[in-house]
Parts: structure tokens; C-alpha cells; sequence
């Protein structure tokens, strides 16, 4: 099953075993956006292929195609040699693709074996659904995942762990020969991480060809024996990871300098702004106290749920604190809601612009005047020609490509979008500027731009709080870095003490 | 948008336009001057719901209780004037805008501070808002001989080739064009339909929004109470049943969108006129009042497809909103 084979960016020493499935110069094309171009891979039986890429690189579109969602622009996929089509999720999956998403789309308020068998419920003679089998079948999937979960509890009574292990069984609840795993470790911890692999393994005895998509190498190194790397929507090497240094990876993965990526510009820290004391939320966070000061960026890193963004959302006033002290320039402050936040001088750029941050059937300049209507109105009237001004400006500054300012936000691409995002939280001219994962899920490109911008706010004097989950953009930007981890401030390191192995143990708890 | 909302309303001004000349070919007449100014007076009360309605709808909400609010304010002010005929017509309307508004407001707390769904909210006034006018009547009827003559005269009354209450009707449009356009309370709105999430972000209070939003349905629909009263010369519990859904109509008729945040006060008129011109014109050809109801029916149907369509072609737009956070995740 192991043949020993060099690392080569090249398909043919691969060839010598037969894949299961093969893709063939896939291409998928966005307004304004290729997500992938001109993609080859391979998967084989009995084997784990990694397929491993920075946001934005294109592996979800890949996923997409996989299951039956998109439909490539260009390119052929062939399983056992036969080309193939998906011309929807159906046809996916009775070619034997079955996809573990990242984000588990289950349904709480029904049984663990209804959530298993939705939409392909096994019937008895008369056509109804066979109850009595769903919950056998339930039961028989859930002890091959060494869990006992009882089928007929309801979804929403399981832990975040068991509905993942609810949504495996699903996946293989179907003739599967292909089994798509989207992040599958993104929410579990080591445990549950150990308890997936052994049912990886599994899966790989009964000579299933698996797609494990991942960002985290030690993760990938321990289960995977082939690799695909993407960037900007190309495959840019693959191989056995065998015989591939994770430096090689490395490369491939980012295929420019660091120093490019995170153009940190070295600025005189000043004063202290914004000091937090003992900020407490009931379930979200404990305890947590910093100070930031005049043109510093603090990082602020640490797991999913480690209650990053509810902490920055409560010292937005979106959530409340129960209790804590707040104070801004040496004033003490309080926050009851987003508009005491604004106009205190605190703005907090969300991470899920689609969902938070923009209106999307309205324009572009209504979108970035909107938490500054005070500014631009005369005597409780709004001005349209002001509001236009002042979108021109920030547009002009962060280089945002519309057509006209008056189009709807919802015709920008992404990376546009996220400036719209910014542009509108600058526009209020704030003293403290929270950003949350500032640039997830756009282009490296647009990402280089984002994070030169970052760099001159904070020459500029302003205080940056910047939440994000890559720990090189942590490295490359932070002039600290608070760890959170579980609710609790898990340590804060200046620049010089910063490393990645620092960070990852602190936000792990591993020592 | 902005370009695709324009043509939307053009396409609704052609089809109302194509509709005309088509009936008049069959009741010679119905394209004159004088019968279309009789169209847009048959209308008038529908627009100044409807432009309330859309004001409600643009905050993710609905108003399902202005045709019960119309009816209990109707019948309130009604059997004042009948009472105190003497006193002035001035203030009976304060008092309808003023009755409505506040019937209106308890829909926007119930809404705002209970956090209970507007449907739910207001599928529950509509009963009790009815059942208060029963109450308040006694189940009878107010008649025309028991209303002054002001009371009745005064809308109908032509100004400038126009009667009162179209004159009305369009100062109101003027109005809700304005303060949907020009005040931070129309931005305030749009956004909390738009996106709910980022007007909170924004620092806009999606709750005192909707509140104000039902606040200002209701006390439109004050306003049309007295106006329908003396149209009609009658106040009882079942004046203007069901129309409610005429003004929801008119809504999704003038492409506002029932998510919410999308909309125009020139698509709520078009709306209205759109069934206005249909109402009128089936009686005109002939058509048996038996099979009216079912055919206007079929046309708000008709109209609900095409808009359906039409958001699709704007939900390609969000598609790919939603492509690009799914191709880089």
C-alpha cells in the first residue's frame, strides 16, 4: 500500500497505483473570482490523501464540486476510469462520494437516527419508513464509531462531539467508497481527535479512499500518507508525505516570503488607550484584564471557543460583561451597547461580514455611512452628498473596485466587501478598532493588502485589537499577543518572546 | 440594484399601462382623463396603507392588524361625530391618527419589548382590535344620516380638479417618500431588514426601529379609518375585512421584499395601483362578481411568481456573496 516514492510535484509516480477517483484539469470560475483552475488529484483506496491549503486556497470549491454543489466550469472527473457527472448532490453521493462537513449541517430537533437516514430512510413493503431498521442501522453505524449514542434521543441533547460522530455515521450511512472529511477536527478536542483517527483507520482497512482536509501538519503527518497542496485555487504539489519535510510543505502552502505576507511596520508604541480590568461574562470569559496602548497591535489568539470574539463583542456592547472595569485614555468607561461603543471611539469589524457586518441589498455608500449617520446628517436629515463624500474617501483610501458607489454591497467580491467592512468602521474616526479574523476567507492577495493596511492604522496612532486564528498572521502582525484559552487569559507575550510553539502551548494548555 | 429596482418599476408602470388600454378597448372610456383620476381616488385609502405596510415589512416585519385598526378607529370616530357633531372635523382626525397610533404602538412593544414575532403579534390584534370595535358598538351600525355633513363632505370635496382624499393620498406618498429617503429613521429601517445583525452592529436599535415603523402603520391606518368611514357613509365591525392582505399585496406586488430591506414607496403606489386598476376595470367588462374575487386573486398570484423571479435574478447576486466566503473556508 506504501510504495516508497520520492516527493515530486509531478502525477506520474503516483500513477503506478489505480486511484479510485481521479480529477482532471478542474476549473471553477466566480464573478470576479477563479476558485480553482485547472485542479488534477487523485484518490486511492485504502489511502488518506491531505489536502492542505490556506483559506482561500480553494479546498472547499473542490468539496463543493466533489458532493455535487458546483458544477466545474472545465475539467473531467472519473471514478474507476469512467468519467463521470454530478449534476446534483444525489448523483454524488450514489457514486459512492460522501462528504463529513466542516460545519455539520444536522437537524437538533430530530432523532440521532432520523438525522442518519434524512433522505434515504430504508421503507418497509407498504412504502412507509421502516422504523425498526433506521434504529438498527442507527445502532450498528454508531458501535462501528465505538460510541453507544441511543438513535432515538434527540440531536439537540448531544455534545458537540456526538453530533460530529452523528454526522460520520450519516456520512457513512450511504454505499460510500469516497469519504470527504472537511476540517473534521476543527471543534474536537485531542481525545475525540485520537477517537476520529482510530475511526479513520478504520475506514482505510476497509479500503475506503479518503480526502482529509486540514490545516494542522502534526495532524496531517500522523494520519495521511499522500498530500495535495493548494494555492490561489491551483494544485501546486503533491506527493507521499513519507518522504516530504514539512518545511517543503510550508513552502508550497504560502509560496511567497513571510516578510511579504505581513508587512509589519515597526511604530512607536505610545501611551496606554484602552485598559480592561477583570472583564467577567457568565459563561463566556473570566476574568480578563489588558491594557493597549497608542499604535500597538495586540494579538489575540487561542482556539475555537475560547471566547475570543465574545470577549471583543462584549467590550462592543453587543454582549454584556457581568462584571469588569473599562477605561479609555485614562476615563473610565461604560459600554451598554454598540452606539456607546461608537461613540466612545471603540469599533469592531466582524468576522462574518455576510452575516454582521454588511446590508447587502443596500449600496455601497449607505452601507459605510451607516454607523455614522450623526456625521453626515444636517439637523436630523440625511445628506446623501456627504454620506457620498465620505464613502469616496475611505473608498479611495483602502483601493475598493465598484462600479459606482450607489451598487449594492452584495455585488462586491469578497475581498471588496471586507474594505467596505473596514472602510465604514474607519469612517467613524475610532480610537480603538477590534478586528476579528480580518482576513478570513479572502485571497492572499487581498490579504497582503489588508494587513499592509492594518500596519499604517496603527502608524497612525490607532490601537489594534486583532483576533485571528492563523497563528502566522498572529506572529507577523502582533506587537503582543494575548492567548485565551477556555475563558481565561492563558498568558500575554511581547514581541520578542513570541513563537509559534510559545502561542499553540498556551492555547492548548499542553506544557 | 438601484438600476434592476427602476426597471422593475417601469415594467409595473408598462403592465399598468398595457392593462388600461387593454380594458379600454372593452369598456370604451376607461382610459379617460376623469376615469383614471376616479381609479386613483378608488386607491387612495389602499396607498396609505400599503406605504405603512412597507415601512412595516422593510424592518422584517408584518402589520396583519391595519384593517382591524382601521375598523375600530373607524367606528370610534364615527360615533364621536355622530355624538358631538359640534365638535370640529380638525380634531376627530387628530383623534384617528392619534387612536391608531397608539393601537399601532402596542403592536411595536408587543413586538419590541416581548420579542414576540410580528406575525403572531399582530395576527393576534387583528382579533382583538375587531373584537374592541364589537365591543364599542354594540354590533351597530353608525349611518350616514347620523354624520355631519363636513364629516362626509370634506373628502370629496374637488380641489384643483382632484378631490380631498387623492390630494391626500399624495401628500402622504410625498411623505413617506421623504421620511423613508431623507431621515435616519428610512436608513434605520431598510438596515434592520437589510441585515438585522449589522444595523445592531451599526448602533441602530433594530427594536425602537420596528417599534417606530408599527407605530407609524398604525396611526396611517387612523387616518384611513376616517377617510374610509366617510367614503363610505357607514361605520360597522366589518368595515375593510380582509384588507389587510389587499395591502400586503400591494407590497409584493411593488417588488418589496418580505425578507425585508428591499423596496421602494414607488413600488408600494405601483402595488397599489396595479390592483386598484384590476378591481376596477373586471365590473367595467363584465365580468360576474361571482368570478371577481378569484380573478383578482389569480393576478396577485400571477404578479407573485413574476417578483419571485425577478429576486432570483437578484439572488444570483447573493450567491455570490455566498460563494466567495465558501471558496476561500
Amino acid at each position: 500500500m506504501m510504495n516508497a516514492v520520492a516527493p515530486t510535484n509531478d502525477l506520474a509516480p503516483l500513477a503506478a497505483e489505480t486511484p479510485i477517483l481521479e480529477m482532471r484539469g478542474i476549473s471553477q470560475i466566480f464573478p470576479g473570482v477563479k476558485a480553482l483552475d485547472g485542479v488534477s488529484i487523485r484518490l486511492y483506496p485504502g489511502q488518506v490523501t491531505a489536502l492542505i491549503g490556506e483559506n482561500g486556497a480553494g479546498k472547499s470549491t473542490l468539496v463543493k464540486i466533489l458532493t455535487g454543489i458546483y458544477r466545474p466550469n472545465e475539467g473531467e472527473i472519473l471514478i474507476d476510469d469512467q468519467p463521470i457527472s454530478f449534476p446534483s448532490a444525489q448523483a454524488a453521493i450514489d457514486a459512492g462520494v460522501t462528504a463529513i462537513h466542516q460545519e455539520t449541517v444536522l437537524f437538533d430537533e430530530l432523532t440521532v437516527g432520523e438525522n442518519i437516514f434524512l433522505g434515504h430512510a430504508p421503507r418497509t413493503r407498504f412504502g412507509t419508513i421502516d422504523w425498526r431498521q433506521i434504529n438498527s442501522r442507527s445502532k450498528a453505524l454508531m458501535h462501528q464509531l465505538e460510541s453507544e449514542i441511543d438513535p432515538t434521543i434527540r440531536l439537540r441533547d448531544l455534545s458537540i462531539a456526538q453530533r460530529h460522530l452523528v454526522a460520520i455515521a450519516r456520512a457513512l450511512s450511504v454505499e460510500a467508497r469516497i469519504v470527504i472529511m472537511d476540517e473534521p477536527t476543527a471543534a474536537l478536542s485531542r481525545k475525540e481527535i485520537d477517537d476520529l483517527f482510530r475511526i479513520v483507520e478504520g475506514l482505510k482497512r476497509q479500503g475506503k479512499a479518503i480526502l482529509f482536509i486540514s490545516h494542522k501538519f502534526d495532524e496531517v503527518y500522523e494520519i495521511a500518507e499522500n498530500f495535495v497542496v493548494f494555492r490561489d485555487g491551483r494544485a501546486v504539489g503533491q506527493g507521499k508525505l513519507k518522504t516530504t519535510p514539512q518545511d517543503e510543505i510550508v513552502r508550497l502552502m504560502v509560496g511567497r516570503d513571510v516578510k511579504d505576507v505581513f508587512p509589519k511596520v515597526t511604530v512607536e508604541i505610545g501611551a496606554p488607550v484602552l485598559a480592561v480590568h477583570g472583564y467577567s461574562h457568565p459563561t463566556e470569559f473570566r476574568d480578563i484584564s489588558f491594557e493597549l496602548r497608542r499604535g500597538e497591535i495586540l494579538g489575540v489568539y487561542g482556539l475555537i471557543g475560547a471566547g475570543r470574539s465574545e470577549l471583543c463583542q462584549s467590550l462592543f456592547g453587543i454582549t454584556r460583561p457581568s462584571t469588569g472595569r473599562l477605561t479609555l485614555e485614562g476615563q473610565p468607561i461604560e459600554i451598554r451597547s454598540s452606539s456607546d461603543a461608537i461613540r466612545a471611539g471603540i469599533v469592531y469589524v466582524p468576522e462574518e461580514r455576510g452575516r454582521h457586518g454588511l446590508a447587502l441589498p443596500m449600496p455601497i455608500f449607505q452601507n459605510m455611512s451607516l454607523p455614522s449617520l450623526k456625521k453626515t446628517s444636517r439637523s436630523g436629515f440625511l445628506k446623501a452628498a456627504n454620506e457620498l463624500a465620505l464613502a469616496r474617501k475611505y473608498a479611495e483610501r483602502l483601493d475598493l473596485r465598484a462600479a459606482a458607489l450607489s451598487v449594492p454591497v452584495g455585488t462586491l467580491s469578497g475581498g471588496n466587501q471586507q474594505k467596505v467592512v473596514i472602510g465604514k468602521w474607519l469612517a467613524t474616526r475610532p480610537k480603538v478598532i477590534i478586528l476579528d479574523e480580518p482576513t478570513k476567507g479572502i485571497d492572499i492577495g487581498s490579504k497582503a493588502a489588508v494587513h499592509g493596511f492594518i500596519s499604517e492604522l496603527a502608524a497612525e496612532g490607532l490601537s489594534i485589537i486583532m483576533v485571528s486564528s492563523e497563528l502566522p498572521e498572529i506572529l507577523g502582525m502582533s506587537d503582543r499577543v494575548m492567548v485565551m484559552r477556555e475563558g481565561l487569559a492563558a498568558g500575554v507575550f511581547e514581541r520578542e518572546r513570541l513563537s509559534a510553539e510559545v502561542l499553540v502551548r498556551a492555547a492548548t494548555g499542553n506544557q | 440594484m438601484n438600476r434592476f429596482l427602476k426597471n422593475r418599476e417601469i415594467l409595473l408602470v408598462v403592465i399598468i399601462a398595457i392593462m388600461v388600454a387593454g380594458f379600454s378597448t372593452r369598456a370604451p372610456g376607461f382610459a379617460s382623463p376623469g376615469n383614471l383620476a376616479n381609479i386613483f381616488n378608488d386607491t387612495s385609502i389602499l396607498i396609505i396603507l400599503a406605504l405603512g405596510q412597507m415601512t412595516v415589512i422593510l424592518t422584517k416585519s408584518i402589520d396583519l392588524s391595519v384593517a382591524a385598526n382601521l375598523a375600530f378607529t373607524g367606528m370610534a370616530v364615527a360615533m364621536t361625530n355622530a355624538a358631538y357633531p359640534d365638535l370640529p372635523l380638525a380634531l376627530l382626525i387628530v383623534m384617528a391618527i392619534g387612536i391608531g397610533a397608539f393601537l399601532g404602538a402596542i403592536n411595536g412593544f408587543l413586538v419590541w419589548a416581548l420579542q414576540i414575532p410580528p406575525i403572531v403579534v399582530t395576527l393576534g390584534t387583528l382579533t382583538i382590535y375587531r373584537g374592541m370595535a364589537f365591543v364599542l358598538s354594540g354590533g351597530g351600525w353608525v349611518n350616514a344620516h347620523q354624520m355631519t355633513p363636513s364629516f362626509l363632505n370634506i373628502p370629496r370635496t374637488p380641489v384643483l380638479g382632484l378631490p380631498i382624499l387623492s390630494w391626500i393620498a399624495i401628500v402622504i406618498v410625498l411623505g413617506a417618500w421623504f421620511v423613508l429617503t431623507r431621515l435616519p429613521f428610512g436608513r434605520a429601517a431598510y438596515a434592520s431588514g437589510g441585515n438585522p445583525t449589522a444595523a445592531v452592529y451599526a448602533g441602530i436599535d433594530i427594536g425602537w426601529t420596528r417599534f417606530l415603523a408599527f407605530v407609524l402603520s398604525g396611526a396611517l391606518a387612523g387616518l384611513s379609518s376616517y377617510l374610509w368611514v366617510s367614503r363610505y357613509a357607514v361605520a360597522y365591525v366589518d368595515i375593510a375585512a380582509g384588507f389587510e392582505l389587499d395591502t400586503v399585496a400591494a407590497c409584493v406586488i411593488g417588488g418589496i421584499s418580505i425578507a425585508g430591506g428591499i423596496g421602494s414607496v414607488a413600488g408600494a403606489v405601483l402595488g397599489s395601483l396595479f390592483l386598484g386598476v384590476i378591481k376596477n376595470a373586471l365590473p367595467v367588462i363584465g365580468i360576474s362578481p361571482f368570478a371577481q374575487m378569484a380573478i383578482s386573486g389569480i393576478v396577485i398570484v400571477l404578479a407573485v411568481v413574476f417578483n419571485a423571479r425577478a429576486e432570483k435574478k437578484a439572488g444570483r447576486i447573493i450567491l455570490r456573496d455566498r460563494a466567495a466566503p465558501e471558496v476561500s473556508a
